[in-house]
């Protein structure tokens, strides 16, 4: 599983190695662990499976 | 070429030279000076003497501004895509939203000191209200601008500028509330086709920040925080909300109270207004995921009149915002084929206010549009008036969706 999924809207990247601490998610949260309804946090009009992983 | 008083940007590509200029560059200074409306009414009335002259501000934005929108026209320039970072990264257009912040404060503590300390009837200090409320409305469409951004200044400042209309929650509502759910049954400030304003309103207002606390809370409990604490960023702009205005009920006295009510909900019937008019009848379809499809250049409604686009940062075209929300207004770009509204936001607001106008010019527009092409299943529609509106346009729809229920 790749460790970097970016939003193909606007460019927001969720590194799993440093989670998102204003979303509330750990470093270390996989990205499939998100939920399934997340939404990017950036711009909100890309849902979780138009993530595009990047390494 | 470089023509005065304009910025052409210029880059060489392997296709050849591409050049653009911002014919708007400067005309956009237009949002500091509208936020600063309700002092050319105080001023009036300090030269001129009679308090009528607070109106000034109402007659620039309802008679004026539909005026020179018609007047001036539509601007259907495109920023050529190579060229959109360049213009990204020019500090200039970064500055102008920022620099509005401070004015909102200003026209509110300006209006507030004059209806506190001016011999005035109860009709002057509604004057000064309503035009603050106004103004300061705009400072709801300036917190957009800053809050759809990715640094944090901007949006702290974004915060800082929505607790003038008493309207914190906003940031988060619209962001991960509005932009998510946009032109479907289940979004509060996506208005349905034969609601009129006034009903919109009672379930927009209420919606918005219900929506609000709820995406807050959830991210809060993710992180294992309380929803009433610090970390509250709806609860952070309050606090300046709270320290504002009871400092300006202690500074004018009790007239504030009525003042300050009507400048709060005056600025929030602003973004009403604006929300109504965006996505009216709009309809994202449902795919079979039973997820809504990404939201399309057609679920919005656009606007490309000078004017009112220079006052409300590009806020009327619309669909590009809704497909790149990130975008910065100077950015924004106008599409062809997708719908368009007849005036600016300034003319089309008060046709709003008056329902059987408004259904008059945007029913059949709706109708005719060709994503729609009068399918009424295709339509965002008020469930209390479907059996009318489906009497009236509907034939299409309804005799697709009679065989559909055959067949099955």
């Amino acid at each position: 599983m790749s460790s970097v999924h970016e939003c193909p809207g606007c460019g927001y990247q969720y590194h799993q190695d440093l989670g998102d601490e204003h979303e509330g998610f750990a470093p270390g949260t996989p990205f499939d662990k998100l939920p399934e309804d997340w939404v990017c946090p950036d711009c909100s009009v890309r849902y979780k499976e138009d993530f595009q992983p990047l390494q | 070429m470089v023509k005065r008083n304009m910025k052409t940007y210029a880059l060489a590509t392997d296709a050849g030279d591409i050049s653009y200029t911002d014919t708007k560059r400067y005309l956009w200074m237009a949002s500091l000076a509208y936020a600063l409306m309700p002092f050319l009414g105080i001023g009036a009335h300090a030269l001129f003497g009679h308090q009528a002259w607070l109106a000034l501000p109402l007659f620039v934005a309802y008679v004026i501004g539909p005026i020179l929108d018609w007047w001036l026209g539509e601007d259907e320039n495109n920023p050529p895509e190579e060229i959109v970072p360049l213009l990204e990264e020019d500090p200039y257009y970064r500055l102008l939203p920022m620099l509005t912040v401070p004015l909102h404060f200003a026209s509110l503590i300006g209006a507030a000191y004059w209806a506190g300390t001016q011999a005035l009837s109860w009709w002057g200090v509604l004057l000064l209200a309503v035009s603050a409320g106004i103004a300061n409305g705009l400072g709801i469409n300036t917190g957009h601008e800053l809050g759809h951004k990715k640094t944090q200044l901007e949006r702290n400042l974004a915060k800082i500028v929505l607790a003038v209309p008493a309207y914190g929650h906003f940031s988060i509502e619209h962001n991960r509330g509005h932009h998510r759910d946009v032109a479907t049954p289940e979004d509060p400030a996506s208005s349905r086709m034969g609601e009129s304003i006034y009903k919109f309103a009672r379930r927009e207002i209420p919606g918005a920040f219900r929506r609000a606390w709820a995406v807050e809370d959830e991210r809060l409990t993710r992180k294992g925080v309380s929803v009433w604490s610090w970390a509250n960023e709806i609860l952070q702009s309050y606090t300046v909300t709270f320290a504002l205005q009871i400092s300006l009920i202690a500074a004018f006295g009790w007239v504030m109270i009525p003042f300050l009510a009507i400048h709060n909900f005056l600025a929030w019937w602003q973004l009403t207004s604006a929300n109504y008019i965006e996505h009216y009848g709009l309809l994202r379809q449902k795919e079979p995921s039973g997820k809504y499809e990404r939201c399309q250049p057609h679920h919005s409604w656009n606007s490309n009149h000078k004017y009112t686009n220079l006052v409300l940062f590009h806020l009327e075209r619309h669909s590009d915002h809704h497909a790149h929300p990130t975008r910065r207004y100077q950015s924004l770009r106008n599409f062809k084929d997708v719908p368009r509204l007849p005036n600016g936001y300034n003319g089309m607001f008060p046709l709003a206010y008056v329902p059987p106008l408004w259904f008059r010019v945007m029913d059949p527009r709706l109708m005719a549009l060709p994503h729609i092409d009068g399918d009424m299943t295709r339509v965002n529609i008020d469930p209390d008036n479907k059996e009318a509106l489906y009497a009236k346009y509907g034939v299409a729809g309804l005799n697709e969706n009679l065989s559909a229920t055959e067949a099955a």
